[in-house]
């Protein structure tokens, strides 16, 4: 076993950690307080060959894998979350085209996602959230054509991707054996931008209705084949789930330092407040969740990499890393006192930001179910 | 075009304050210290590779300094410079500008084909802005310093030259030597594919030898310059705010103050 990053993996974080502190952390004020989509830094990102991280090479990616990205992405969502979770929704797209899509798919979509295309997932509707199973969205053939027709909402990167991969039923007396995933491209007739949420954090990301009415897709979109949507839903929420808790783990550890930071240079009763052990045991509470969070986190990406089943650990990685991200923004604010209530300071925004992890990519709920069914299969 | 870009290792910016001056033999003292690129080099390094993906052609990284200067290098590499080549030889130690520029210049020779020369205004640490100027004197070839500008029409150059209230439009024919300011370009991030590529390429190592240069043309024995004494400038003292009731009482003691130093 070993815990030390490769060279390559050094090397590349190094540049990452530059663009980081230069380019992307000096912007996330200003996405959060204007609402502002962070297109540029994801662009540089592109620029930098990073959308293609998990790509096999022949699509044009870099093939590093999923412990490589978590790297990278821990520090882009340290630096911004919100650009962080945009990075991370691409992914959501990537993954089922590489893991379901057919040559052809992968030749025309991937080599466009590892080069600076933007992608989404769209599953989530007004009455299917936790119960993915229940999608309404219907998709019928006529000559050749897929015809999609629904409402999809909470889609992160929606109006902004350039390619969404869509869930819908093509037999909805089969219910959950009736879905099917498509590819969607962001100009197909009949596929427009509905509401878009107004959130507690995470401004500057988009989250919108997605409107398909009648949408116009090509046979050839079709994703494996009519029936496969769930099992492509549930593959692509298990690797997901990584790149959420990394978001996470990412808002936690900046935490994690601006409270460091603040607690040595705030001075109380003539000491910095760091020199208070009540002050000192919230950061080692932080410090300690942290390390845990990112170990089962690496943990889930290493399996994945090497084939290994990892979807338990994901979930656990998913369900930790978000709950630490929510404990450690808290006890960020408590240390900051009255300014962290402020938003002088970005702590109260890492507070909102952390929330977030614990509802998507499956609530913590669900992680807790998925978790204990996997337990009572693997200690019966 | 085949240009070539000459690069100096720095001490990292932020760490400069931590550089202390060794009073027994008048050098500096950087260990520890971590390094960067000397950053209008950087700037000389992207200007090179902006040109030549404009106008095809080969961009060759040189420095002169000690092995750790590979990485400086490799970080050419990554942002997609061609080749690179370390001036390394223990004898080249302690080399003033002048001895700087002679070994630069041979090696500029050794590679021979070039159309255009690039440099940074100056080294953040030594601050001299001679080597550009000394090397396109031995090599014999023009040279436009402070471009903020550069555009190549028809095998000549075309250069925006930052002077102190505005700038000049200078022309010359190539080769040229140019040195560049901060004001010219944006230095890209490397991709990483540049960054798994630089990490497996060759750095060339050149010695004295493979310059066919004289130990006593370089190094301390070339050096003309002697450096006898080396000091921090006492730190400038505080400056006296002028206070007064209103805006007349300040300007008339100012007026009492500078007419007391008799500067007016
Ligand atoms: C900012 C944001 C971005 C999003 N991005 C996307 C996206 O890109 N693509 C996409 O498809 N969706 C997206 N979503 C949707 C998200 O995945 C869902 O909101 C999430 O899965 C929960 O579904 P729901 O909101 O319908 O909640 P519900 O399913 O209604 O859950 C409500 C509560 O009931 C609990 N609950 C439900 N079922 C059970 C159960 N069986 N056992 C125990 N507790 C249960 C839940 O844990 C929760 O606490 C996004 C949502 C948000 C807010
Ligand atoms: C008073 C004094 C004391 C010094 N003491 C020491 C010492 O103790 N230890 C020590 O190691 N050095 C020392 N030097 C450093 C050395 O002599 C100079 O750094 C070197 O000659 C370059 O001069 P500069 O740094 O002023 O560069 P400048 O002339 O300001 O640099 C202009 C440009 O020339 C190019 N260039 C400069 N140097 C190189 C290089 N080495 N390789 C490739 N391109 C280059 C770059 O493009 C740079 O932007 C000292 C220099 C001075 C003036």
């Amino acid at each position: 076993m070993d815990f030390e990053l490769n060279e390559e993996q050094q090397l590349m974080l190094e540049e990452v950690k530059k663009v980081c502190s230069e380019k992307i952390a000096p912007q996330a004020e200003q996405v959060e307080k204007e609402g502002r989509f962070p297109r540029e830094t994801l662009m540089l990102l592109a620029s930098m060959d990073l959308f293609g991280l998990v790509i096999p090479e022949e699509y044009g990616g870099l093939d590093m894998g999923f412990l490589t990205w978590s790297v990278i992405a821990e520090e882009i969502s340290k630096a911004c979350a919100t650009t962080g979770l945009s990075f991370g929704a691409n992914i959501l797209c990537i993954y089922p085209i590489m893991a379901f899509g057919n040559e052809e798919q992968k030749k025309k979509y991937l080599t466009r996602l590892a080069k600076d295309s933007i992608g989404a997932f769209g599953l989530t509707e007004p009455g299917a959230g936790s119960d993915a199973g229940s999608v309404k969205t219907q998709a019928v053939k006529k000559n050749g054509k897929y015809y999609l027709t629904g409402r999809k909402i909470f889609i992160t990167n929606g109006g902004e991707a350039d390619v969404y991969v869509i869930i819908a039923s093509t037999d909805p007396s089969r219910g959950a054996r009736g879905l099917s995933a498509f590819i969607v491209e962001k100009d197909a007739p009949g596929f427009t931008i509905g509401q878009h949420f107004d959130k507690m954090g995470f401004r500057g990301l988009p989250n919108v209705e997605l409107v398909l009415e009648d949408c116009e897709i090509p046979e050839e979109n079709l994703l494996r084949r009519e029936g496969a949507g769930f099992k492509v839903a549930m593959e692509t929420f298990a690797a997901g789930r990584i790149g959420v808790g990394i978001g996470a783990l990412g808002v936690a550890q900046r935490a994690l330092e601006e409270a460091v930071k603040y607690s040595r240079e705030r001075v109380q009763f003539e000491k910095p407040i760091s020199s208070f052990q009540a002050v000192q045991h919230l950061l080692a509470d932080m410090a300690t969740e942290i390390e845990a969070a990112r170990l089962l986190l690496y943990k889930a990406a290493w399996l994945k990499d090497q084939g290994k089943p990892f979807e338990k650990v994901a979930s656990m990685g998913k369900y930790y890393a978000s709950r630490v991200a929510m404990d450690s923004t808290v006890k960020a604010v408590q240390i900051f006192g009255g300014y962290g209530y402020t938003t002088d300071y970005p702590v109260e925004r890492l507070m909102r930001e952390a929330k977030l992890f614990e509802i998507i990519e499956g609530t913590s709920e669900i992680q807790k179910n998925i978790i204990a069914l996997k337990v009572l299969k693997e200690y019966k | 075009m085949n240009i070539i870009v000459c690069i100096k290792q720095v001490p990292d910016t932020e760490h400069l304050h931590e550089v202390s001056i060794n009073p027994e033999n008048n050098t500096l003292n950087r260990t520890g210290i971590p390094s960067i690129i000397n950053p209008f080099d950087s700037n000389a390094v992207e200007e090179a590779l902006r040109i030549k993906e404009k106008l095809g052609g080969k961009v060759t990284v040189i420095t002169m300094g000690p092995p750790q200067a590979e990485n400086a290098l490799r970080e050419t590499l990554a942002m997609g410079a061609d080749e690179a080549i370390l001036l390394s030889d223990i004898k080249l130690a302690g080399s003033d500008t002048l001895a700087t520029s002679v070994a630069l210049t041979r090696a500029i020779e050794v590679i021979g084909d070039y159309d255009l020369i690039l440099f940074g205004k100056q080294a953040i640490d030594g601050d001299t802005a001679q080597v550009g100027p000394e090397v396109s004197e031995l090599l014999a070839i023009p040279l436009i310093t402070y471009a903020r500008r550069i555009e190549i029409l028809d095998g000549k150059i075309k250069v925006e030259r930052v002077l102190e209230e505005g700038y000049e439009v200078l022309e010359a024919g190539l080769p040229c030597a140019v040195t560049v300011t901060k004001e010219i370009n944006e230095p890209r991030f490397a991709s990483m594919r540049g960054i798994l590529k630089a990490r497996k390429q060759e750095i060339l190592h050149w010695n004295l030898e493979k310059l066919r240069l004289k130990e006593e043309e370089v190094g301390l024995k070339g050096s003309p310059t002697q450096v006898i004494r080396i000091f921090s400038p006492p730190p400038r003292p505080r400056g006296e705010i002028i206070e007064g009731e209103n805006t007349e009482e300040k300007v008339a003691g100012l007026l009492a103050k500078l007419k007391s130093h008799r500067i007016i």
